[in-house]
C-alpha cells in the first residue's frame, strides 16, 4: 500500500485562485485546536486574533498602515518571482532605503519645504535599488546566486543601520538612546484619517497595485517577465534580454522595498529607530506567493497578513498569548498554501503502484509498504 | 502450427479525455518483423508501452508464446524475453559504453566479464563496439548500438524499436537492418515502429497500421507503396507539396561567411569556416545527423548567440553577425525554432500572445510599450484562418494545440510578417502527415513569392521534397551544397557521414548555385 501523486491533466482555475481561500480556512481551524490545546477557549481566541484588531474605524486605520509596506514590497517581489529572480533580501532594500530618506530628512532638519517629502521618497527608492543592484550585478556578471547574495545583504544592511543608530545619527537630545531626531512636519507622510495613523502610504500601495496590474497584463515589461519566467528559450527567440530582466526586476522589487521603507520612517515611526521593521521584507515573501504573484491578489494577502500582526498584539494584551501566535499562524499559513497548491496541482493516488508511471507524469512521495 | 510470439487482443487503453487504444489486436510469429505504422497519436506508444509493462491496459489480454500474461513492469518484460529500444536514448555522456550497458541490465549479467560478452554480441551481429570508449566520444549511431546490445545481451525473444532510423545516415540505416535481419534469422521477433514507410517496405515482413487509436489495417509492406500505406496511416488521400517550377533565384538574402563559433553548450558542437549563402526564390537544404551543430548554427542564425565577426553573417547588405534576435527580425528574418513547446512558443500563454511574442515590432502589435491586445488577436486569428488551425480560439492556450497545429500556427506566425529570409529547422519534426504537407507546401511557396529559405532537417526526404540545392553539416563544418537533382539520397548519406568523397567538406569560399 503506497501513496502516490500524479501529475492533473488540467488544473481546475477556480481552484488556482480558490486554494488560498481554502488555505485561510485550514489555518484558522487549525489556529483553533492550538489554542484549545494550549487551554483557552478556541472562539474567543480567534475572536481576539481576527475580529477585535478590526473592529474600529483606528482597527482598520492600523490594519492598514501594517499593510501598506507588505503591499508595496510584496508587488515588487511578485515581478521578480515571475522571472525566476529570487529576490529574498527585501529586508535588507527595506533598511537602506530608510537609511537613504531618512538621511534626506535628517540633513534638511531644519529645512521647511514641501519638496522634502518627495525627495525624501526618491533618495528611498534609489536606496533600496542600490542595495538591489549588488546582487543584480553579481548575478549578471559572475552568475552568483542572487538568493544568497541578496539574503547575506539583509544582514549588512541592517548592521549599516546599527552603525549609523548608534553612530554618528544619534541625536544629540537622545541622552544616549540609539535614536535618530524626530522628524518634523514636512518630512512626515500626511495622514489620511484624522485621529488615526493611516497615512497616504496606503493610497500609494493602491496605486502601485493598480499601475502594476496593468503593466503585467499589457504592457511589454510585465510580457517579458512572465515569458521568461515560463519559458525562458522562448524569451531568447523573441529577443528579450535576460540580462535586462534581472535588471528590471531586482530594481522594481529593490525600489518598492526601499519606498517602503522610507514610508515606515516617515509615517507610523516618525525617526529612525534600530528596529524598523518587524521582518516585513520576509513577510512579503509569503505574501506575495499568497496573492499569487498578482499585484490585485497582493493587496489582499497583504492585508490578511497585516492582520496576523494585529491579531499576534492583542492576544498578547488580552489573552496573554505569547507573541509567537503571529509567527504560528503566518507559519501555518504559507504551509497550507503550499499543501494546497500540491492539489491543484496533482491528485492523490491510492494503492500499490503495479504499474512504473513515467518520472515526468508522477512521483512517489511514499512507499509506505 | 507454431504459436505465435506474442499475440493481443481487444487491448483497450483510455487516458482522461483521449481513448489511446481501442479494441487492438495485434499478432507476432517467431522471426517475424512486424511494422507498427500510424501517425503522431496513433496509439503506437501506448500500446507498445502496454506490451513493455510501463502502463496497463483497461481491457484486453496479452499472450506470450500462447500463454496469458499480466506483465507489471518492464522488468517483467524483460524476464519473459521482451527487450526495447527507445527513441530516447537513457545513457549517460561521462561514462564508458560497458559502465552504461552494466546499468541497464541484471546483477549476474554485468557481474562476470561483461566486455567479453558485449564483444561477443557485437561481433555475432554486426554491432561494432568498444566497451572502454566514453559515450560523449560516439556518434549517435555508435549510442544506438549500445542499446541495441544491451537489449541483445539479456537474449530477448521480441524486440521492440521505437523510431530507431531517425537519427541514422543511410548507410548506418542499412548496417541496422543487417543486425535485424539476422536476429530474424535467428528466431527473434522484432515490432518494429516508424513512420518512414520506404525502410519499413524493404525491411519489414507484415504491418498493422493504427490511426486514432485502432487497428485500420493489416498488409504485406512487400505489396503496398509507400504512397498506399500513407494513404492508410492517414485515412485520406496524400497531396505531394507541388512546385511551381524552375525559376530564376535572385539577390543573395543571406549570406555567411566563414562563420566559426564556439558551442555554449556542454558536449556541444563547434561551428568551423561555414559559409553559404541563400538567394531569393530558392530553398536551400542542409542535411545532417542530429548533433552535428545544427542546433549552434541555427542559434548563430537568429541571434540568440552571436557571430565571431559581425561581416560573417549578412541579411540583405547589413552586416549583422553581432545583433541579437530583434534587429533581425526587423531585417526581414523569420525564424522557426526545433522546439515548438518552450522556444518557438510558450506553452502557458494563450495564442494572441503567442502571437505577440515574436511579431510584436514586425507587425506593430506594440504602441509605446503597451501591448495592442486587439491588433494582436486580429493577427492571431488571420494566422489560425488563413493556416487552417484547429483551435477553438486564439484565447486557447498553445499547449492545448496537437503538434501539427501549433507547428502550422507558429509557421503562420513567421510567414504573415512577408520575410525575406526564412530559417526553419526541423520543420516537421513529430509532425502529423496532413500538416507537415501544408507546411513544406508553405514553405515551397513563400521561396515561389522571393523570399530565401533556409531549411535545417534530418529527414532527407523532406529536404529533397523542398530544397533547391542541399549542403550537409558534419562534425560543425559545412560541404558545399549541390543542386538537388544532381545529387542522390546516398552520396548525402556519405556526406552526412563524414566521408569525404569529394574533398569539398569544410571548405572556405561561398559556393555558387
Amino acid at each position: 500500500m503506497s501513496l502516490r501523486l500524479e501529475q492533473r491533466r488540467e488544473f481546475s482555475r477556480v481552484m488556482i485562485y480558490g486554494s488560498p481561500l481554502i488555505a485561510v480556512v485550514l489555518t484558522l481551524l487549525s489556529g483553533m485546536v492550538m489554542f484549545s490545546i494550549l487551554g483557552v477557549n478556541a472562539f474567543d481566541a480567534i475572536f481576539t486574533f481576527f475580529i477585535s484588531p478590526i473592529s474600529d474605524l483606528s482597527g482598520w486605520a492600523e490594519l492598514f498602515v501594517k499593510a501598506t509596506p507588505l503591499v508595496l514590497i510584496a508587488i515588487g517581489l511578485s515581478f521578480a518571482f515571475r522571472a525566476n529572480v529570487w529576490n529574498i533580501g527585501a529586508e535588507g532594500q527595506l533598511t537602506i532605503g530608510a537609511l537613504a530618506g531618512g538621511g534626506v530628512a535628517l540633513a534638511f532638519f531644519n529645512v521647511e519645504t514641501p519638496f522634502l517629502l518627495p525627495a525624501m521618497m526618491v533618495a528611498g527608492i534609489l536606496g533600496g535599488m542600490a542595495w538591489a543592484a549588488i546582487p543584480a550585478f553579481l548575478k549578471t556578471h559572475y552568475n552568483t546566486n542572487e538568493i544568497l547574495t541578496s539574503l547575506m545583504l539583509v544582514y549588512i544592511g541592517l548592521l549599516v543601520l546599527s552603525f549609523l543608530i548608534y553612530g554618528p545619527w544619534k541625536a544629540p537630545d537622545s541622552y544616549n538612546f540609539p535614536e535618530s531626531r524626530l522628524f518634523h512636519d514636512a518630512a512626515l507622510v500626511p495622514i489620511l484619517v484624522e485621529e488615526t495613523r493611516l497615512h497616504i502610504g496606503w493610497l500609494i500601495a493602491l496605486v502601485f497595485a493598480l499601475a502594476s496590474w496593468i503593466l503585467f497584463s499589457r504592457h511589454i515589461v510585465g510580457f517579458q517577465v512572465k515569458v521568461i519566467g515560463v519559458a525562458p528559450m522562448a524569451a531568447r527567440y523573441a529577443g528579450f534580454s535576460e540580462k535586462r530582466i534581472i535588471w528590471m526586476t531586482l530594481m522594481l522589487s529593490g525600489g518598492a522595498a526601499g519606498l517602503s521603507g522610507v514610508i515606515e520612517v516617515a509615517g507610523p515611526i516618525g525617526q529612525i529607530v534600530p528596529v524598523i521593521s518587524p521582518g516585513y521584507g520576509f513577510t512579503a515573501i509569503i505574501v506575495a506567493f499568497l496573492g499569487r504573484l498578482h499585484p490585485i491578489g497582493v493587496v489582499f494577502s497583504g492585508t490578511l497578513m497585516a492582520l496576523t500582526y494585529l491579531g499576534g498584539e492583542a492576544a498578547q494584551i488580552e489573552m496573554n498569548l505569547p507573541n509567537a501566535v503571529t509567527g504560528v499562524f503566518q507559519g501555518m499559513l504559507l504551509f497550507f498554501l503550499l499543501a494546497t497548491d500540491i492539489f491543484v496541482k496533482y491528485r492523490i493516488i491510492f494503492g500499490s503502484p503495479k504499474i512504473i508511471q513515467y518520472p515526468s507524469n508522477s512521483f512517489d512521495v511514499k512507499g509506505a509498504g | 502450427m507454431t504459436k505465435p510470439r506474442l499475440e493481443l487482443v481487444g487491448i483497450t487503453k483510455q487516458y482522461p479525455g483521449v481513448l489511446a487504444n481501442s479494441n487492438v489486436s495485434l499478432r507476432i510469429m517467431p522471426g517475424e518483423i512486424h511494422a507498427l505504422l500510424g501517425e503522431n497519436g496513433a496509439g503506437k506508444s501506448t500500446l507498445v508501452k502496454i506490451i513493455y509493462g510501463v502502463h496497463k491496459a483497461d481491457a484486453g489480454t496479452l499472450h506470450w508464446e500462447g500463454m496469458e500474461h499480466l506483465i507489471a513492469n518492464p522488468n517483467a518484460a524483460r524476464k519473459l524475453g521482451i527487450g526495447m529500444v527507445f527513441q530516447h536514448f537513457s545513457l549517460f555522456d561521462a561514462m564508458t559504453v560497458e559502465e552504461n550497458i552494466s546499468i541497464g541490465i541484471s546483477a549476474e549479467l554485468a557481474s562476470n566479464k561483461l566486455d567479453e560478452k558485449i564483444q561477443n554480441v557485437s561481433k555475432q551481429y554486426g554491432l561494432p563496439l568498444d566497451p572502454s570508449r566514453y559515450v560523449h566520444t560516439l556518434s549517435v549511431g555508435e549510442r544506438q548500438r549500445i542499446e541495441v546490445v544491451r537489449c541483445l545481451l539479456q537474449n530477448p525473444r521480441l524486440l521492440i524499436m521505437d523510431e530507431p532510423t531517425s537519427v541514422l545516415t543511410p548507410q548506418e540505416v542499412e548496417e541496422l537492418f543487417k543486425t535485424l535481419r539476422r536476429l530474424s534469422e535467428k528466431g527473434v521477433s522484432i515490432l518494429y515502429i516508424s513512420h518512414k514507410l520506404q525502410e519499413i517496405k524493404e525491411l519489414c515482413h507484415t504491418a498493422t497500421i493504427m490511426r486514432m487509436g485502432k487497428v485500420v489495417a493489416e498488409c504485406i509492406p512487400e505489396d503496398e507503396t509507400p504512397r498506399s500505406m500513407a494513404e492508410m496511416m492517414m485515412g485520406t488521400n496524400l497531396v505531394s507539396p507541388e512546385r511551381i517550377g524552375n525559376q530564376e533565384t535572385g539577390e543573395p538574402r543571406l549570406v555567411v561567411d566563414d562563420l566559426s563559433v564556439n558551442s555554449p553548450h556542454q558536449y556541444g558542437v563547434n561551428l568551423k569556416g561555414i559559409s553559404f549563402e541563400v538567394r531569393s526564390r530558392e530553398v536551400l537544404g542542409i542535411a545532417g545527423i542530429a548533433g552535428n551543430g545544427q542546433r549552434e548554427l541555427v542559434e548563430v542564425l537568429s541571434g540568440e548567440v552571436v557571430a565571431n565577426h559581425a561581416e560573417a553573417i549578412l541579411i540583405g547588405d547589413d552586416a549583422q553577425g553581432l545583433s541579437g534576435p530583434i534587429e533581425r527580425r526587423k531585417a526581414g528574418v523569420g525564424f522557426v525554432p526545433e522546439e515548438r513547446l518552450g522556444h518557438g512558443a510558450v506553452p502557458e500563454l494563450s495564442l494572441w500572445e503567442n502571437a505577440f511574442l515574436s511579431a510584436a515590432v514586425p507587425m506593430k502589435l506594440l504602441n509605446k510599450g503597451f501591448i495592442s491586445v486587439s491588433a494582436s488577436s486580429a493577427y492571431a486569428d488571420r494566422i489560425v484562418r488563413e493556416f487552417n488551425v484547429k483551435t477553438l480560439g486564439v484565447r486557447e492556450a498553445a499547449n492545448s494545440l496537437s503538434g501539427g497545429n501549433l507547428q502550422k500556427f507558429i509557421f503562420g506566425r513567421e510567414i504573415l510578417q512577408n520575410p525575406r529570409v526564412m530559417i526553419a529547422l526541423q520543420p516537421t519534426w513529430g509532425v502529423d502527415a496532413g500538416s507537415a504537407a501544408a507546411i513544406r507546401q508553405a514553405l515551397i511557396d513563400l521561396a515561389g513569392n522571393g523570399a530565401a529559405v533556409l531549411v535545417i532537417s534530418q529527414d532527407l526526404e523532406e529536404l529533397f521534397e523542398v530544397s533547391d540545392r542541399i549542403a550537409v553539416i558534419c562534425e560543425g563544418g559545412l560541404s558545399r551544397s549541390y543542386p538537388t537533382s544532381k545529387i542522390t539520397v546516398d552520396e548525402v548519406g556519405l556526406l552526412m557521414s563524414g566521408i569525404n568523397s569529394q574533398g569539398d567538406i569544410h571548405q572556405e569560399a561561398p559556393d555558387v548555385p
